[in-house]
């Protein structure tokens, strides 16, 4: 559309006198926004430089007090300890060196030490206090504080630190604190000013990592007046900050004590279960470490030796091993095979010692066989090829998705670190994992758990729990948060019939308590605690048919890290289930022998509330050699009852 | 007005259009840029990696976009305009409608490595076709009720999705920078008059809704208003932000602390030091005089675009120019009144300075359609 001059002449105008006022009106904001600046700037620049120099007001954040953690019965298990601790900031200190110098002679330091903090102090910012010195001593505080006149810009303060009072008993449930790195900061959008705190704690491992949101707390904040030096002279207003929430454990501290003493220095986990209510009751990982030392800086020497230590300290073997079940497997792969109706409990096979698959021969742990076997006999006396023949005519496939069912394969949502998920292999498995079909000769090896198959002692003994109610326990470690009961939730039943769940108990109950049961030796006498059991010997290197031929070398012959594992899972009493227990000891040798007595010690003391009595014990000689480990062991005296929501 | 009443042989054609680009407004655009660049290594404490070298990299691609802008006719955007305002709104109902299925994380589109905010597009597309729809009308229509009304429906459309995002600061800067151009094109005094007595009655309306059942704004954005009004209500929240933004600039003083001697390192208790309140180190650093000179080049490249547009015998192109400039306008104005405590703070960039790819980018595309407008000036 074409338009007239005289339009386009009226539009000119309109437009030229509508931008004069806009001009006009713009030029008027930025006139005020002139003004605010001169005057912010220039006139009451003092002022404001004044509060900037720190002469005057400051705000300084207070850090929140950390979370309590407890056990089941109130004992605090991670709690906060006085530490007085020194910083120093450049903008305040003036000439650095030279003050560095002078609180070398309060605060003994090498000259490498003095070196790195003041390489430290350069590279951060002017105003960002850093750390001196932490845990000083009351004598060195006091003369710090003393001498505050000569030492501008070095504020010693008053602080809490992390502290574990149980020592190694909790350290790879709890893990443990340490302070923020640059590392931390990166991870986290927008973190929060606390966080920049010289003397801030943040959880970096276990549960101290997985609830740092709750027990983190909230920072409060003061405003101080302090004087040209950066000293505080008085305090304006204080807004306290909110201690983060107590957390209660389901774990029983004197347990967990007894069951670490227990594992002594074998390199081992034992895991106890409520079946009930799946609270974690202990979960131990043996050889532990001191998690103070990390909170205060391990040295140099304390961490290689625990880096080179072949027993592996620093490793939660719980939940992160995992480890070939061996025969404690063997109850995934009976009520796999009772589940199918290809067998019944009645169903015999005769085992020979031996039995010819696929061109291969594969080995009953007894080289003269068993005879004839039945359900019950075949877990009792752990015959292996009772379970080649079971899985012969299954297959595969049943059996994985009875140990996904059984909790075996699946991760157990705990807040701990690095949880494994097992393995419970399959065809699709193999398939994705290594681009090979399954080999019948794969079924044998996992019908016994060995081969593929891989558990943690904690999906053992949730497995172990589920047998024994029939119902889908779930593990869980936090009881109550704030006082708040976390609620219990109520399993559902695993879809298994009940008179498989029985034949499987049945024969657990045999393993300890039939005369000819394999881990015999390690019953509980006491009937109102009867114990049911299956062991488990995982091999960790392959038997060549020459060794066979010659004698296969007993455990005591080869090297430490080539022996067998020895396994053991339980539950008591056996009438009406409370405790699930499964023992892994790393390279112990055979499972009756080395893993049935710890796990029945621990299972007994669970059920004891305490050191059990001695007539609990076959009078066999049992009861001497517990005595004898019990005057060995320095055990946690009974906790006084108290308030859950105990103070700092 | 049609171009086919001027001689547009003479509009200049080809390469010889580098000549008639306005370079006075490329070189202060790129000075404030300059300054910004400055400004992202001082906060950074010196790591060149960490904002500055992005934000130039970004820069000389949104110079060389700019420059491309300027070279395509005036024309072209005004016959693209009704399908860009209509593509925009789409994106924003689908931006909205995704970010419903992806819990509130799709706010972005992405144009290869470019990730744009619908949201920053229709700052200039609502202008375009606001241009276009006043270039049509007849001028002796402008101030007639029923076709007042089509525009603020323009502008209302866009600015209601923005709203549900919910982002309020793009909607305020919507609805202003759409009165600019309506301003522009000479709609009656009277009406502006009458929004101002409905915003002032609103915002009353609003202030006592809270509390009661049908509160107007969430309550966030109530606490803004509160901290606004008293920085010291929340010294720890977002009141601290603006305490310490406000002792830092006021510290500069006249002539400053220097180049990287600022103590905003007290600022790292603030997390848009590098944003939204990059002014602060500014004028905290260069003092009075280098926050003066900021504001000056501001005013200039304000003056060269008004000057461009009063030139421009072209309606829609003056008109679009005066949106361009307008929006220019409230961004820098917004962000300074911000920081210095006369605004509520909602997030809003300092342009061409403040660290963010979108709002260098539409920014510099911005000052490319206004270019084009330059270069294709009827003679």
């Amino acid at each position: 559309m074409r338009k007239s001059q005289r339009e386009i002449a009226e539009s000119s105008r309109s437009i030229s006198r509508r931008v004069l006022m806009l001009g006009v009106i713009q030029a008027s904001v930025v006139a005020v926004l002139g003004l605010k600046l001169r005057s912010m700037q220039i006139e009451r620049a003092d002022e404001y430089r004044m509060l900037s120099d720190g002469n005057s007001v400051k705000i300084r954040l207070l850090p929140p007090a950390r979370g309590l953690i407890q056990d089941r019965n109130g004992v605090v298990i991670a709690g906060n300890e006085q530490n007085y601790h020194v910083t120093l900031t450049r903008e305040d200190a003036g000439d650095v060196s030279a003050v560095v110098a002078r609180l070398r002679h309060v605060i003994p330091m090498t000259d490498r030490q003095a070196a790195d903090l003041l390489a430290e102090i350069r590279k951060r910012s002017a105003v960002t206090p850093v750390m001196v010195a932490d845990r000083l001593s009351w004598p060195e505080f006091s003369s710090l504080a003393l001498n505050a006149p000569s030492l501008p810009g070095v504020s010693p303060e008053a602080g809490l630190s992390r502290s574990y009072p149980r020592g190694g008993d909790f350290a790879h449930v709890l893990g443990y604190v340490g302070p923020v790195s640059d590392f931390d900061l990166a991870k986290i959008e927008n973190p929060d000013p606390v966080l920049r705190l010289p003397e801030f704690q943040l959880g970096k491992v276990g549960m101290e990592v997985k609830l740092e949101d709750e027990l983190r707390g909230k920072a409060g904040a003061r405003r101080v007046e302090v004087n040209s030096a950066g000293r505080e002279m008085r305090e304006l207003s204080r807004q306290e900050g909110q201690q983060g929430a107590t957390v209660q454990t389901t774990m029983d501290a004197r347990l967990q004590n007894f069951a670490l003493q227990r594992l002594g220095s074998e390199s081992a986990a034992a895991v106890v279960i409520d079946v009930t209510n799946g609270d974690i009751v202990a979960i131990a990982s043996a050889p532990s470490f001191d998690p103070n030392k990390f909170v205060r800086g391990i040295s140099g020497p304390d961490y290689r030796a625990l880096m080179s230590h072949d027993h592996r300290p620093l490793a939660d073997k719980s939940v992160q091993g995992a480890y070939p079940p061996g025969s404690t497997f063997k109850m995934v792969t009976l009520l796999a095979g009772l589940e199918s109706g290809i067998i019944n409990p009645g169903t015999r096979f005769f085992c020979p010692g031996s039995l010819q698959i696929a061109g291969r021969k594969f080995h009953c742990w007894r080289k003269g066989g068993h005879g004839t076997v039945d359900a019950v006999n075949s877990l009792s006396h752990s015959c292996d090829v009772y379970y080649y023949e079971v899985a012969q005519r299954i297959g595969i496939d049943r059996i994985a998705a009875m140990a996904r069912k059984l909790g075996i394969g699946v991760r157990h949502d705990l807040p701990m670190s690095a949880i494994t998920e097992g393995i419970a292999p399959d065809r699709d498995w193999k398939r994705a994992r290594y681009k090979q079909e399954w080999q019948l000769g794969d079924s044998i090896n996992a019908s016994i758990g060995q081969g593929y198959v891989l558990a943690s002692p904690l999906q053992l003994a949730v497995m172990t729990a589920r047998v024994a109610t029939g119902r889908a326990v779930e593990p869980r470690l936090v009881r109550a948060v704030d006082g708040v009961p976390v609620p219990v939730k109520e399993f559902a039943p695993l879809d298994i019939h009940p008179l498989n769940l029985r034949t499987a108990r049945a024969g657990m109950d045999a393993v300890m308590n039939s005369d000819s049961g394999t881990a015999r030796r390690a019953r509980i006498l006491a009937p109102e605690w009867r114990m049911a059991g299956k062991t488990g010997t995982s091999q960790v290197r392959n038997i060549t048919a020459a060794e066979r031929a010659r004698g296969v070398i007993s455990n005591d012959q080869l090297p430490w890290n080539r022996r067998d594992h020895a396994l053991f899972v339980c539950f008591a009493p056996f009438d009406s289930p409370r405790y699930a227990v499964s023992v892994v000891v790393e390279h112990g040798g055979g499972g009756s022998a080395v893993a049935a007595p710890i796990a029945r010690d621990i299972l007994l003391f669970a059920l004891a509330g305490g050191l059990p009595p001695l007539s609990a014990y076959p009078d066999d000689g049992t009861r001497a050699k517990v005595q004898a480990i019990w005057d060995s062991m320095v055990l946690m005296p009974e906790p006084k009852p108290q308030n859950s929501r105990a103070k700092v | 007005m049609s171009y086919l009443d001027y001689s547009v042989e003479r509009v200049p054609t080809g390469w010889r259009k580098i000549l008639y680009i306005n370079w006075a407004l490329v070189a202060l655009v790129s000075a404030v840029s300059c300054i910004g660049f400055l400004m992202l290594y001082s906060v950074s404490g010196g790591d060149i990696d960490r904002w500055a070298m992005p934000q130039m990299e970004r820069f000389a691609v949104g110079m060389v976009l700019m420059i491309g802008l300027a070279f395509v006719p005036i024309w072209f955007w005004r016959s693209i305009s009704v399908i860009s305002y209509v593509v925009c709104v789409l994106l924003l109902i689908a931006v909205e409608a995704m970010g419903h299925v992806g819990m509130g994380a799709q706010r972005w589109l992405i144009l290869g490595p470019i990730r744009i905010q619908p949201s920053e597009l229709t700052k200039i597309a609502y202008v375009m076709v606001l241009a276009a729809y006043y270039d049509w009308l007849p001028v002796e229509k402008v101030s007639r009720p029923l076709w007042v009304l089509i525009p603020v429906m323009l502008i209302l459309l866009p600015t209601a999705l923005v709203l549900m995002q919910p982002d309020l600061g793009t909607s305020v800067m919507l609805i202003a920078g759409g009165g600019i151009v309506m301003f522009a094109a000479g709609v009656s005094l009277w009406y502006f008059g009458a929004v101002i007595a409905i915003v002032v009655g609103l915002v009353t309306a609003v202030m006592e809704s809270r509390g009661t059942d049908w509160q107007l704004l969430h309550e966030y954005q109530f606490k803004r208003i509160d901290t606004f009004l008293d920085p010291t209500s929340d010294p720890l929240g977002a009141g601290y932000n603006i305490m310490q933004a406000q002792i830092a600039l006021g510290s500069g003083g006249w002539s400053g602390r220097g180049f990287m001697q600022g103590t905003q390192s007290r600022l790292n208790f603030l997390p848009e030091k590098h944003t939204d309140f990059i002014f602060t180190s500014l004028a905290e650093e260069f003092g009075f005089v280098g926050a003066a000179s900021l504001l000056a080049l501001y005013v200039l490249i304000l003056g060269f675009a008004l000057s461009s547009a009063l030139t421009n015998k072209d309606r829609f192109a003056s008109l679009l120019t005066i949106g361009i400039a307008g929006t220019f306008f409230l961004y820098f104005a917004i962000n300074m009144a911000t920081v210095m405590g006369m605004l509520p703070a909602k997030g809003s960039p300092l342009p061409l300075v403040s660290y963010g790819g979108t709002s260098l980018m539409i920014l510099l595309m911005g000052f490319g359609i206004l270019q084009s407008a330059h270069v294709h000036r009827p003679r």
